[in-house]
């Protein structure tokens, strides 16, 4: 990093930093500058962070009282929500917890998508962002499970038969997965370990993350280059950390009022009914966060096709940095980008919505149509914008006033022409 | 063209969104409009009615349970707070008009004794297949989480026990299969449960059907949210405070950014002169890499 | 606003907000911690009633009261003789067996070593009543300590007589 380089006071910080060098670590994490022009979107870093704390806390707690055992989940989740001291908070904030951070992530990934963050040199940090968000699904997925309710289970035995689809060895890949010949105790158990391995992996990605960020530091609004350590940054801390604790506050009031006023808006009324194999509920859904690809899933009329496309649809996004060769990174100067950006977000919306309905007469149209928009945008469209479109003037640097003011430039035009017409006296 | 394309773009596009929109909210499924009820316990500031939830577990022990289990809920939730806070005393006897399975005893053998607070609700049927076998093949679901376990919650509940009718002439029912408007599919298994004077209400309650259902399904919500009262006021003071501390955490934002406070007139100047530079290099098209 | 004011101003906001900002991360960590309390379910087991109508004079018998065992001993007229006749200075914990044993001829005690949790054997070590085989700690008939590391006596849990036949410990 370009920084000072910091060099501890007392002598006993020394010996120390000399040979760990935490506290250089921590000058660093104090000082990183950050473009000053990085609005609220920015924050939501910071709010993940928190999420993925909070789902560790409370998730390591909830596992001194789960049993994962196909005759006593149930009713140690019962035991949670009546006995156990505050039980019934922790085991809201954990399951309204899943749905807050897939919230979060989803507003981080189209920021990205917005102003180009996933453009060079930031290729990495996208990738290993997007590493963390399967992650989070497989996580968030085998969480589901551990209730073993009706959705907890039609839920496991529907996305595990996916790999059915796979030519020859699908069986075999699923009776594996099950470890017997269908969603049972031992698939429970499994579900369990691995859920609770997860998330430390998700939380050494996330170091790298972070890391992969500090390298070229952050993009900002106008995608332009900052320099560093210029009147365009300031230090991490205070300012950021002050802005994304305002931002992280207001984001808990939406996560706190969910956990007293609405715990189970977001879950589905089928997982307070015990696990029955012999009875399948009328529709299955997952949850709000996996709807979309369960759209694209059940959008193919192939059952490998399906399957497919649906994965398709997560790794493409890692293609998403050579598939857009636009040189500018903000949609801001980006026009047509800007619109195609906005049609995303409806297609991505509506398909989360279809998800939810059953796959029949226009749901399954609209499915169609929004999945073939979402593969359409991001292999056909974007490389062509990056070749055609007629980008705007980007400005010098991001405390040029042409961002905040769109008057401004005009004006400057105005006196240029007369600056041409040897005007001088009229400047400013 | 493509230019051109996008003048009309933003045109396009919400002309198909605007078309789209009405199939998409267009909902094949029959959605069944349940009563609406004002439950004492809606609501951010709600609370039960105490009297309502004793009668409501009145209305189980006599109504229900000869059927139905709770088999989450323990004698001792009867006293507890926010519950229908039946005293300590109370408890006891109700818990031990009720015998359990314990043991083994010295000589290895399971015994039945009379329930105490800490057992829970003894189930009217050993298993599911014994109560399913019992009742004609469709199993009266535990009742300890039903009114989060249905869409509707406590309106449904209380749909479906006023929702029994005549079925329609075009209906045909099987021997102990009754019509219900609030069913999916109209057709359900369990008899009419409730009906005027079914129960005699120790408190001198009215016993109208309308009142049995509303005590019934008032016991029923506490019981799957027995803490809704705690979750309530907890979260009314957690809101509060998160409001206090927010505003508390902007003013220290605008103080501490205010460091970085508004540009003196010298960097006013040379902004105003680095725009114009460009503007003009612009003009004279001195350098394209910038510009497109 | 004059520089000698604005900091001050600021140390009080940030003064504040810290303070704030503490209850609240306080009040977030207290469900942590007390979560790991008993619970309501264990708390409601905390009384058991025992019927020692079939315990013969010279009997023990061990119920499980919080996961702990419980001594229900009828002690022999020798016992409980041998137990008040005691002097109070040769004790290490000094304790009156009346205080002990409400009833002296039955002694109801928690029956854990108050060493290291070990439970004592009965009717074994120097004076023929509780030896604890972990540490060798002996105990008198009435469950005091006479010999070995135990600092304290055997602990008289909170118990009742419901009837002349039935103890209600807790």
């Amino acid at each position: 990093m370009s920084e000072v380089k910091y060099i501890p006071k007392s002598k006993l910080a020394k010996w120390f930093d000399s040979r760990l060098p935490l506290l250089t670590l921590a000058h660093h994490l104090q000082s990183y500058p950050t473009p000053k022009n990085l609005n609220y979107w920015w924050t939501f870093g910071g709010i993940l962070t928190f999420c993925l704390i909070t789902q560790i806390i409370t998730g390591l707690v909830l596992a001194m009282h789960y049993v994962a055992h196909v005759d006593h989940a149930f009713e140690s989740i019962e035991h949670i929500m009546r006995d156990v001291n505050y039980g019934w908070l922790i085991r809201y904030v954990h399951a309204n917890g899943a749905s807050m951070f897939f919230l979060a992530v989803y507003i981080h990934i189209f920021r990205s998508l917005f102003y180009g963050s996933y453009k060079s040199p930031r290729e990495v940090i996208w990738i290993i962002g997007l590493l963390i968000y399967i992650l989070m699904m497989a996580t968030a997925f085998m969480g589901y499970v551990l209730p073993w309710g009706q959705m907890s289970f039609w839920g496991a035995t529907v996305i595990t038969n996916l790999f059915t689809a796979i030519p020859i060895v699908g069986e075999s890949i699923t009776t594996w997965l099950w470890g017997g010949y269908s969603v049972d105790n031992p698939t429970l158990n499994r579900f369990y370990s691995l859920h609770y391995l997860l998330p430390f992996l998700i939380f050494g990605l996330v170091i790298l993350h972070i890391w992969a960020l500090h390298v070229p530091g952050n993009n900002n609004p106008t995608g332009i280059d900052v320099k560093k350590n210029s009147n365009e940054t300031m230090p991490f801390h205070p300012y950021m950390v002050m802005k994304d604790l305002l931002a992280l506050l207001l984001f808990l009031i939406v996560f706190l009022w969910f956990v007293f006023f609405a715990p189970n808006v977001l879950g589905h009324p089928d997982n307070y009914i015990e696990a029955n194999p012999l009875v399948t509920p009328s529709h299955i859904v997952p949850e709000w966060y996996l709807l979309p690809f369960y759209a694209i899933l059940r959008a193919i009329p192939s059952k490998l096709g399906g399957v497919i496309f649906m994965f398709a649809a997560i790794f493409i996004l890692m293609l998403l940095p050579w598939l857009d060769t636009s040189k500018v990174r903000s949609a801001v100067f980006r026009p047509i980008y800007k619109k195609f950006f906005w049609v995303l977000v409806f297609a991505v919306i509506l398909l989360g919505y279809l998800g939810a309905k059953p796959p029949e007469g226009i749901y399954l149209i609209l499915s169609r149509l929004a999945t073939a928009y979402y593969f359409i945008h991001f292999l056909i469209l974007l490389p062509l914008l990056g070749r055609y479109e007629k980008t705007d003037p980007l400005p010098m640097s991001i405390s040029d006033p042409v961002l905040d003011k769109p008057g401004v430039l005009d004006k400057a035009k105005k006196a240029a022409s007369e600056y041409e017409g040897e005007n001088v006296g009229s400047f400013k | 063209m493509l230019d051109h394309l996008n003048k009309y773009l933003k045109k396009i596009i919400i002309s198909i969104l605007i078309s789209v929109i009405p199939f998409s909210v267009y909902s094949e499924e029959k959605n069944i409009d349940f009563i609406k009820n004002n439950w004492s316990f809606d609501g951010i500031f709600g609370t039960f009615d105490r009297a309502s939830l004793q009668r409501g577990y009145q209305v189980y022990k006599e109504v229900c349970a000869g059927c139905h289990s709770m088999q989450h809920l323990s004698y001792r939730n009867l006293s507890e707070k926010g519950g229908p806070e039946f005293s300590v005393e109370e408890a006891k006897v109700i818990a031990s008009q009720f015998e359990v399975e314990d043991g083994p005893d010295s000589e290895g053998e399971m015994f039945m004794r009379p329930a105490r607070l800490s057992d829970n609700f003894a189930k009217p049927y050993p298993n599911v297949e014994a109560s399913t076998a019992a009742n004609g093949g469709a199993y009266p679901p535990d009742m300890s989480v039903l009114a989060k376990a249905r869409a509707g919650g406590a309106d449904y509940i209380y749909s479906l026990l006023m929702g029994y009718k005549e079925a329609p002439a075009s209906y045909e029912l099987d021997d102990g299969v009754y019509y219900n408007e609030y069913m999916q599919g109209n057709k359900i298994k369990m008899s009419e449960p409730v009906s005027e004077g079914i129960v005699e209400y120790s408190d001198g309650t009215n016993p109208t059907k309308d009142q049995i259902a509303k005590d019934i399904t008032t016991f029923l919500v506490w019981a799957s949210e027995p803490h809704l009262e705690t979750q309530h006021r907890m979260g009314f003071k957690t809101i509060i405070f998160l409001i206090i501390l927010i505003t508390l955490v902007y003013m220290s934002k605008q103080k501490v950014w205010s460091r970085f406070g508004p540009k003196t007139k010298e960097e006013e100047e040379d902004e105003t002169f680095d725009k114009v530079e460009k503007v003009v290099t612009e003009y004279e098209g001195e350098d394209p890499k910038t510009f497109k | 606003m004059s520089k000698e004011i604005k900091p001050k101003r600021r140390d009080f906001l940030f003064t504040a907000t810290y303070a704030i900002g503490a209850i609240g991360v306080g009040s977030a960590i207290w469900p942590l911690v007390d979560q790991m309390n008993p619970d309501s379910s264990v708390k409601a087991l905390s009384t058991t009633e025992v019927d020692v109508s079939s315990v013969e004079p010279g009997k023990t018998i061990t119920v499980l009261w919080r996961g702990k065992p419980i001594f229900i001993r009828r002690r022999t007229k020798k016992e409980i003789d041998e137990a008040a006749s005691v002097d109070l200075k040769d004790l290490k914990d000094p304790e009156k067996d009346s205080d002990r044993a409400k009833n002296p001829e039955w002694l109801v005690m928690v029956g854990v070593c108050t060493h290291l949790g070990c439970v004592p054997l009965g009717e074994k070590g120097d004076y023929k009543a509780w030896f604890c085989p972990c540490h060798g700690s002996h105990y008198d008939t009435s469950g005091r300590v006479r010999k070995g590391p135990a600092p304290k006596n055997l602990e008289i849990p909170k118990y009742e007589f419901v009837d002349t036949n039935t103890i209600k410990i807790g």
